[in-house]
């Protein structure tokens, strides 16, 4: 028996791998390795195997493989499933949509706004509708921050108000023209058929109707929350998971200045 | 599994549940003065009102601000209820469906015969509180013949917002192996003065509370019980500005807990602290005579403060809200006093630290089947990562020999629970208590090391905590933010309109026959 010596072109199959044709990796290069998994309504056995593949075939995957099925009894059925994407994207041609921000310090952020503003910068945050978690809001928003990063509460020059869970969005906007607010904080944690969708776009319309959307900064955050959809949905930005206080602070100071919203005042026109 | 293993300071316990004690005295006699607008709303549903008005309006609604209008309700509803029967000769419906038409003001029913109208009281509250005891005998029947699982109990929740819906879930939940099943309320739904109608399909994240919702899942879950040999326990909120109206409600619809808390809808809700006092108070008392096992709340403190600086005040809360049950008539069996398994992952030896907290709740409240949470504070949409903290936490459980374990969902913080979320859930428990059923006999905890010294540590910052707001008073420790770090003023909130000084001629017959004839008296049902 003899093995055949490797080579340095051999040594990984990474190498080979190109931006133009990215797929996922399971342990071999462009394997396009993924994994599912999922419950049909179906009582067990072969016809709900052979469903389950058909279900991985239909969303593209090849050799998709039921490496585990379960009753879940009252006639319903889990999957585990593996399978193969035949197909790679080309990332040089992809835009993410971020928010442009310059980003700043604790120190930073507050000298930017005793030069730049003149004023504190006055924040109204709440998780609306039905949502009970504050768990986004509060690490943006808390005395303790998140990560190691202190919350807007503490920041000197801002005027942080934690209006908690569960708020009506009526509720939020009375508070923010109470304050007059520079910028509102909107968190949507769960999510049951796309209810945040509908509750930040009352939002929106809500401000629209007080005639107040241009003179505030409109900021959504959560899990399931990216700037594009953020966008979409008439705010100015939105966080996504593992956004520190200082990335919402930053981006809030910045707008205010290229806006001109720091001389014209706030919400309440004062 | 109460033995003591962590050598708590024994005198420290007794001192914190004497200050606990005290503390709650001072609150009982606001709680005996005064009564609430839903309080006399759950009288009229004990005697029978039922139904809604044209705009939907329940009718135990309508009957209150009926009297409440022209300032009767410090004489009680009972009273006024009792008096139009009498005087009309109407049944109790017929009486509120004539307020409704508007053809009776009930305090504006001319009093024949003050007696009379208190004997006919005194025999519709006898039938209610006979037709509690029969769904109590009922459950006892039902668990005498069917049995139940073994503790801890694996408690689910589903939230479908649909009540069909939920029966699917919940069904097959207790067919996987699911020994209670929690129907989460739509979540709006404490701060409504009043309980909707009907069988509902429209809540979000959850489902509305109400009698016909109970009903249909009771229903299904006893038709389960019978094909699995099993019976599971039916769950609900007795919480917001309905407590006793929804605590009424699962006493007749047979729920066998209710999450019930003395402090939560204050610091958690805004609700008005005055009046959560004094329907906690009523509540408790007709879960206690309804065999009801209620769930206390000291979970959410550590949502919103630091799980390791301010684990003490969970214990503090815990003697509190012990103290305010066993007034209300609840027997320690039947105070499931809550707390959670919240160290972040980071923290070296938190494994430890949740055991001590853990083992020393079991150790202090010897009878009470403890409620144990899931971590949710610090779980991400790392869903394998979540898994393994559940096996955690599940083990913990099993080796302090805790009562009810809710169970973590994988999936928690991204959506309300998939089918299969709740059953990897089910099956990750059933795999840990099965794997470690006897570790809790077989671990003997090392003198003075870090899990008894940090018992030890919770214990004396527990007791410091009561003794002080011993000196300041409960209203003031809340006004003060002791708890969960949430503020709340005495007057703020919602619901303090609804509060309503008890007058001297005051009259409420459930207390006499709901409770204990050592706390009649405390209650005030009847004045002397």
């Amino acid at each position: 028996m003899t093995t055949t010596a490797a080579t340095p072109s051999d040594r990984s199959e990474t190498a080979r791998m190109r931006p133009e044709d990215v797929r996922p990796y399971g342990d071999t290069a462009n394997d396009g390795a993924v994994q599912l998994s999922f419950t049909l309504p179906l009582p067990p056995g072969d016809l709900a195997l052979e469903a389950a593949k058909a279900i991985a075939r239909r969303m593209g995957l090849e050799e998709p493989s039921v490496v585990h099925s379960q009753d879940l009894t009252n006639n319903f059925t889990f999957f585990i499933v593996y399978g193969k994407v035949p197909f790679g994207v080309d990332v040089t041609r992809l835009e993410v949509p971020k928010v442009q921000i310059e980003a700043m310090d604790f120190e930073e952020i507050n000298a930017f706004v005793r030069e730049k503003i003149g004023r504190k910068v006055v924040v109204v945050g709440a998780s609306t509708g039905t949502d009970a978690h504050t768990l986004g809001l509060d690490a943006i928003m808390n005395m303790k921050g998140y990560a190691g990063k202190y919350g807007l509460e503490r920041y000197p020059e801002f005027v942080a108000v934690n209006m908690g869970s569960q708020v009506p969005n009526e509720v939020l906007v009375a508070k923010a023209i109470e304050l007059g607010a520079d910028a509102i904080l909107v968190s949507q944690t769960v999510t049951q058929k796309n209810i945040h969708v509908k509750n930040l776009t009352e939002l929106v319309e809500l401000l629209e109707a007080e005639g107040l959307r241009d003179r505030v900064i409109l900021i959504c955050g959560g899990p399931r929350i990216t700037h594009e959809l953020a966008v979409e949905l008439g705010y100015d930005a939105g966080f996504g998971p593992g956004t520190l206080p200082p990335m919402v602070a930053s981006y809030i100071v910045q707008e205010i200045v290229k806006r001109g919203l720091a001389a014209r005042g706030r919400a309440d026109g004062k | 599994m109460g033995e003591a293993l962590l050598d708590l300071d024994q005198t420290l316990i007794e001192r914190a549940r004497r200050a606990a004690r005290r503390i709650t005295a001072e609150i009982q006699k606001h709680i005996t003065a005064n009564t609430t607008t839903t309080i006399e709303r759950t009288v009229a549903r004990l005697f029978g009102v039922d139904g809604v008005d044209e705009d939907d309006v329940p009718l135990p609604n309508v009957v209150v601000e009926n009297i409440q209008k022209d300032g009767g309700l410090s004489r009680g509803a009972a009273f006024w209820l009792a008096n139009a029967m009498h005087y009309f000769g109407y049944d109790v419906q017929q009486v509120a469906e004539a307020v409704a038409r508007g053809s009776v003001d009930l305090c504006k029913v001319p009093v024949k015969d003050e007696a009379e109208a208190r004997r006919i009281a005194g025999d519709l509250a006898r039938r209610a509180v006979e037709r509690i005891a029969a769904v109590r005998a009922e459950r006892e029947a039902y668990i005498a013949r069917l049995g139940m699982g073994r503790e801890p109990y694996l408690y689910v929740i589903v939230a479908t917002g649909n009540i069909y819906e939920d029966v699917v879930q919940a069904t097959a939940a207790v067919r996987q192996g699911a020994d209670i099943i929690a129907v989460i309320r739509h979540t709006g739904q404490s701060l409504l003065d009043y309980v909707p109608y009907h069988a509902t399909s429209g809540g979000f994240g959850g489902t509305y509370a109400t009698q016909e919702n109970f009903r249909i899942m009771r229903e299904a879950l006893d038709e389960t019980a019978e094909d699995i040999g099993r019976y599971p326990r039916l769950v609900n909120y007795a919480s917001g500005l309905c407590m006793p109206e929804i605590a009424a409600m699962g006493a007749v619809e047979r729920l066998d807990m209710m999450l019930n808390d003395a402090m939560y809808g204050i610091l958690f809700r805004d609700i008005n602290m005055k009046r959560t006092f004094v329907d906690q108070s009523f509540s408790r008392m007709i879960n206690a005579f309804a065999g009801i096992v209620i769930n206390t709340g000291e979970d959410n403190y550590l949502t919103t403060d630091d799980p390791v600086e301010a684990a003490h005040t969970v214990l503090a809360s815990q003697f509190i809200n012990e103290q305010f049950a066993l007034r209300a008539g609840l027997p320690p069996k039947q105070i499931g006093l809550g707390h959670v398994f919240a160290i972040y992952p980071e923290v070296e030896d938190g494994l430890l630290y949740s055991l001590a907290q853990a083992r020393m709740t079991r150790e202090i409240f010897p009878e009470a089947p403890l409620k144990y949470m899931p971590p949710t504070k610090h779980i991400t949409g790392n869903i394998f990562k979540s898994y393994a903290e559940h096996v955690m936490f599940n083990l913990v459980s099993v080796a302090t020999g805790q009562g009810i374990q809710l169970l973590g969902m994988l999936t928690e913080a991204i959506h309300t629970p998939f089918l299969h979320d709740r059953f990897l859930a089910i099956d990750n428990a059933k795999y840990v208590f099965n794997f470690a059923r006897h570790l809790g006999d077989e671990i003997l905890y090392r003198k003075d090391g870090r899990i008894q010294d940090w018992a030890a540590r919770i214990l004396k910052k527990a007791t410091d905590m009561l003794e002080e707001i011993e000196k300041i008073g409960l209203m003031t420790a809340l006004e003060r933010g002791m708890f969960a770090n949430v503020r709340r003023p005495k007057e703020g909130g919602k619901g303090a309109d609804g509060v309503v000084a008890k007058g001297p001629d005051y009259f409420n017959p459930f207390p006499e026959l709901m409770l204990p004839p050592e706390l009649r008296q405390a209650q005030g049902g009847e004045s002397e």
